[in-house]
Order: structure tokens, then sequence, then C-alpha cells
């Protein structure tokens, strides 16, 4: 499953380069995103996430290298490229004078449809979206939620065969975010594909099947989800004690039962330890394919938590908040960040993304 | 008691309801229409300007209060030193007034642009596979209503305070068409510094070093023949002196032959120059 053919390729960029006067935005970024999928490409703030997707888009020409959208040259079939594919961007780009009703009309006029039929077509999404309501105020008296809906709404009055999402939840309520997972969802249940760019672990984990992590306009890690995971380790125990002259012990503790390296918070009664799955599932290779995170059963994260905190109470040591997380973006970093200074590590990084 | 705890979110007001995801499919599984032309193009832009006009007629105080302003002033202020009275200087007044307001309304576009730029409803407009410029001509189109809009209040403040076009009806109407036409092409200008530099208010100021000196030192206050003969130069080949002077010599109803040629030259080339500049700068953004 190596080797695709081009055809089922949504998008194929080799080595993208852009910089800003002597800032390498991108620099030589790398991304295979197969039909039907959903792809997640993380990164920190001034990663070059945006940059990479403006290219990608056709919205931005590139300093190097090359990117194909359904075998289209974005430099020199831009408008091939256009017509398949949809941007929603990082902030609203809609016409804060206008109405939601306008927006739309407008934008349907200018993908080919005729008036009635863009007015038609509006009405549709509006009701789709929910924002009939809404429909005839002007866009800057919306919500920071309703103007994101609208703006993913826009996106799709031309049944794009992909869309770009650039950070579409950062700024949401929950159930707004929530929301936005369903279209991404109902998009690739239609066969569409979904390249979206985000700052949480959790959303990538939500709905992508692949995912690159980018940072200073590199791609630093790429493969599945549970490729990831592995690479990163199965997630990490935060730990408030009532005493902090415990501290020194209860690190103790942590470090021998977890066998994880145990960081002191500059709160003083705060340990976080980062659990490797490494360092207890028998040493091997856990780069298999699909989602082996790694997060459960007896050796998993999970049972050595419990086999810590047992140890902690019978050590008389008070704990007053305990929380088993998934590797927060931070960690992910920290860990990625941590394995490029070591030679190739056997974990999933590029050959499991091959 | 408007904090909503948890517990009352479903209720809240102002929550959004569910996107339908069934319609969704619906909405996808259309056919796509064949890309508009440039024209439908730069029609629905011209319509989404119309529509920026109605929701924020405020706007329109620029090409009407001012420009009545502007009238007014001159005319009481100039007008006894200058031509005896306000009165007859209004006569040979207005017509260069009336260039002077519309050439500095095209500064908007120039605003119009950058803003698109500034709230990223450039980048939307650009993902779409329509001929690029056509949301530069649908600015321009509602500019020139605004021109249009400009013009008409002026002459009717100009008619009230005894302004009298010898060349009636068709003289006015003519040099207020030769005016927007020029306009139209000077637009081009403000559009160029609209990709150019990075904000609204260096827009205006970059607008305004180019239209200011060329609106003082033409033949729109006070008659060349009164200069040194070095600015007389300066004047003569100013475009806005051709302009004021075609519309002026139209409004009179004197046939302005060489000054309109000389308008209709400067628009052609200020198209060629600056409209491709602009495009340039646009392909390049
Ligand atoms: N138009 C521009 N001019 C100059 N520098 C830019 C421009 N756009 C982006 N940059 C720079 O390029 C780098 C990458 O920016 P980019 O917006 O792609 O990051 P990002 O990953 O999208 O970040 P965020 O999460 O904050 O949106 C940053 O250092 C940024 O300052
Ligand atoms: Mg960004």
């Amino acid at each position: 499953m190596t080797e695709h053919t081009t055809s089922d390729l949504a998008i194929h960029a080799v080595g993208l380069v852009k910089s800003f006067g002597a800032n390498r935005a991108v620099d030589g970024v790398d991304l295979t995103v197969r039909q039907g999928t959903v792809y997640g490409v993380l990164g920190p703030n001034g990663a070059g996430k945006t940059t990479s997707v403006k290219m990608l888009a056709s919205l931005l020409r590139p300093d190097g290298g090359e990117a194909r959208i359904f075998g289209h040259d974005v430099v020199r079939e831009s408008d091939a490229v256009r017509r398949r594919v949809s941007l929603t961007g990082q902030y609203a780009s809609l016409d804060q004078d206008l109405t939601g009703m306008e927006n739309l009309v407008l934008l349907g006029r200018l993908t080919g449809h005729a008036k009635k039929g863009a007015r038609h077509r509006a009405g549709q999404i509006l009701e789709t979206f929910g924002l009939v309501e809404a429909a005839g105020r002007q866009v800057k008296d919306y919500s920071g939620g309703m103007r994101r809906r609208l703006d993913i709404a826009a996106s799709l009055l031309n049944a794009p065969d992909l869309l770009f999402l650039d950070e579409p939840t950062t700024g949401l309520d929950p159930r707004s975010r929530a929301q936005v997972w369903e279209i991404v969802r109902a998009l690739v249940a239609q066969g569409r594909t979904v390249l979206l760019t985000t700052q949480y672990l959790d959303e990538v984990d939500q709905l992508a099947s692949r995912i690159a992590v980018i940072d200073k306009g590199k791609v630093i890690a790429e493969g599945t989800k549970g490729e990831l995971k592995a690479s990163v380790g199965a997630g990490a125990v935060h730990l408030r004690l009532r005493d902090a002259v415990q501290r020194p012990e209860a690190e103790q503790v942590l470090a021998l039962t977890l066998g994880a390296e145990v960081q002191r918070e500059p709160d003083p009664l705060a340990l976080t330890a980062r659990i490797d799955n490494n360092s207890v599932n028998s040493n091997g290779d856990n780069n298999g394919d699909g989602d082996n995170g790694g997060d459960n059963g007896e050796g998993g994260a999970a049972g050595r938590a419990s086999r810590a905190l047992a140890e902690l109470a019978r050590r008389g040591i008070a704990v007053d908040s305990f929380s088993l997380g998934q590797p927060s973006l931070d960690e992910v970093f920290l860990a990625l960040t941590d394995r490029k200074a070591e030679p190739a590590p056997s974990g999933a990084r590029k050959e499991a993304a091959a | 008691m408007t904090t909503a705890t948890p517990g009352d979110l479903a209720g809240r007001k102002d929550e959004l309801p569910p996107v339908s995801t069934g319609p969704l499919m619906e909405l996808l599984s259309m056919e796509r229409p064949p890309p508009p032309g440039p024209l439908s193009a730069s029609l629905a832009f011209g319509w989404r300007s119309m529509l920026k006009i109605k929701h924020i007629p405020e706007q329109l105080a620029d090409v009407t209060v001012l420009p009545v302003m502007l009238v007014l002033m001159f005319t009481y202020l100039f007008g006894g030193a200058l031509a005896g009275s306000p009165r007859e200087y209004i006569q040979y007044l207005l017509p260069g007034v009336l260039v002077m307001s519309v050439v500095m309304t095209t500064m908007y576009t120039g605003i119009a642009i950058n803003n698109d730029i500034d709230k990223g409803v450039l980048d939307r407009f650009r993902m779409l596979p329509v001929w690029q410029p056509s949301t530069l001509v649908g600015h321009l189109l509602g500019d020139v209503l605004r021109y249009s809009i400009a013009s008409s209040v002026m002459l009717v403040a100009g008619l009230l305070i005894g302004f009298r076009p010898e060349g009636g009806v068709p003289g006015v109407v003519m040099g207020v068409l030769l005016l927007i036409v020029f306009a139209f092409a000077f637009s081009w200008v403000g559009t160029m510094f609209g990709l150019l530099v990075r904000d609204e208010r260096t827009v205006i100021g970059a607008s305004m070093t180019v239209i200011f000196p060329l609106n003082f030192l033409s033949d729109i206050f006070v008659d060349p023949q009164t200069m040194p003969g070095w600015l007389q130069k300066l004047v003569h080949n100013n475009p806005i002196t051709h302009v004021a002077s075609a519309v002026r010599g139209l409004m009179e109803g004197r046939s302005p032959g060489t000054d309109v040629l000389w308008t209709l030259g400067w628009s052609v080339a200020l198209v060629v120059v600056f409209g491709s500049l602009t495009m340039k700068l646009y392909q390049r953004k």
C-alpha cells in the first residue's frame, strides 16, 4: 500500500518552500493526501501551517517545490484547482458589510449560478447550516461561532472535492467544535477530502486518519494516529500533592512505578510524568499499522498509573488531584524534538510514512 | 440573570441549531455549473459594491457633503477677489471643483481594495475560478455610481447658487460623462496604492500626495494666464488641467476638442500604465 498512483491522490506536494524576507516560513514541506480522507496538520503558532495551506490552495506562489491537487499543478493550472477546491481560512473571510444571505448569493453567482439559482442555493445552505434566522443580518453583527459557520458554509457552495480548513475550531465553544467535526465527517462520508490544520491533538485524533506535525516550516513527523502516538508515548500523568514537602518522595515513587522521567512543575505541589510505551512494553518496535496507541491493557498507561497511585497511598503521600491525559501538543513537540537529536529511532516516523 | 450555567446551555437564546448533515449530502452532490465569464463576474462584484452603498449609506457623505462644502467655500471665499463676484466666479469654478471632488473620490477605490485584503475577503475571492481582475472592476463599477452621485449633487448645489451653464443639459451631461471616464481611469492609481501599501491610512496618504498637487497646480481655481511662466508650463501639462478645461468647455457650450482628446488620451495612458501595474501586483499577492 505504499505506492499510490497519482490519480487517487488529492494532494501531492514535494519540497514546498516559502520565504518572507529572511524568514523561511515553509522550508521543504512534503505532503501526500489520499482522496476521501481527512488529513490533519498539527503545529504551534508560526509553524507555517497557514502558509503551507495557502500554497496548496493556489493562493500563494511557492518559492520552491511543487504541489499538485488532483493532478493539477497549483501554479500553472490554478483555475482547474480552484474549480474543485475550497478554503476556509484561519480568519473569517466574508464581506462583513453584507448580510449572510448576500454573501452567499454573491459567491453563488461567482461560482456560475444564475441569480435565481444562486438565491436558491444560498437559501438551501443557510437552512442546512441553521443560519436562516441570521440570514438577513450583516455579518459584522454575527458572533464568532456564527461567522465561522457561515464561512465554512460558503466554502461548500461549489461542492468542493477538497476542502482546506485552517484552524476551523480555534475559538469555538465545545458544542460548535463538535458541529464543525460533524461537517467534516459528513464531507468525508461523501468521498470528499479534507485537510485541516489545528493546534489541538484531540481534534486530529477525532477526525484525521493521517497526521503531519509541522514545526518551524518543516514536517517533523508524519503518519497515522497510531504511529504518531506510539512515537510520542502513551500520555502523561499530572499530579498535585497536598504537601510540598512530600514532593521529592512522590517523584521517586513515580519514577520507579512508571518507569518514566518526572518533571517538577513551577507549582511546588505539582508533578508531571510522561509515560513512554517503550519503557514497559517490551522494547521491540511498535510501529505497526493502525491504532495501537498503546494506552490500554495491563501494561498500559492506565494500569501503570493506578499502580503508581496505590504506591503513593501506601507510603502515606496525600494526593489532591490526579489526571492521566493523552499527550498534549506540548508533549508531542517535546518528544518529537527530543528524538530529533537521536539517530533514526525505531519509532514510526519517516519509514512508516512512506 | 444573564450568565449561562452549563445546565441551561442547551436552552440558550442565541444557540445555533445543529447542522443538518442529511441536506448537506444533498448540497454536495450537485453538479457544478461552469464558472462565470469575465463580464458576469464583474457585474456580480459590481452588485456587491451597490450592496455596500445600500448598507453603509453614510459613506456617501464623502461624495455629497464634502463636494457641496467645497463649492460653497471656494465660491464665496475667492469669488469676489478673483472674478468680481461669487456669481461670476462660479461659472468658471464649478466644472473645475467637480473634477477636483470626483478625482479625490477615486481614493476610495484604493481604500476599498486595501480593506478587502485586510479583512481576508480578497483571499476568498481569489479562490474563485473567475477572471481575477473582476473584483477590481466590480469596485470601479460601484465607484462610477459614486462619481455620478457626487456630480449630480454638486451640480444641483451650483445651480441653486447661480451656476448657469451655457451648454445646457447636453453640455453638462457630456461634461459629466467625460469626467467619469477620466475618473474611472484615474482610479487605477488608487487601486495600485491599495495593493501596494499596508494599511488604509497609508493609502489615503499616498493618494493625497498625488491628488493634492495635481488639483491645485491646475486651472481649476484660476486662469493660468495670471501665473508665472514656469508655473504655466507645469499647469498646462497637468492632466487635471486638460480634464477641467474640457469639462468647462463642454458645459459652457464650446467645443473644446483638443482638451477632450487630451483627456481621453490621459485616460487611456492611465489605464495602460496603472491598470497593468495593478494587475501585476494583484497577481503577485
Ligand atoms: N505575509 C507574511 N509576511 C511576512 N511573514 C509572514 C507572512 N505570513 C506568514 N509569515 C511568517 O511565516 C511564519 C509562518 O506563519 P504561518 O501563518 O504560516 O504560521 P501558522 O502555523 O499558520 O501559525 P498560527 O498557528 O499562528 O496560525 C511566521 O513566522 C510568520 O510570521
Ligand atoms: Mg495559521
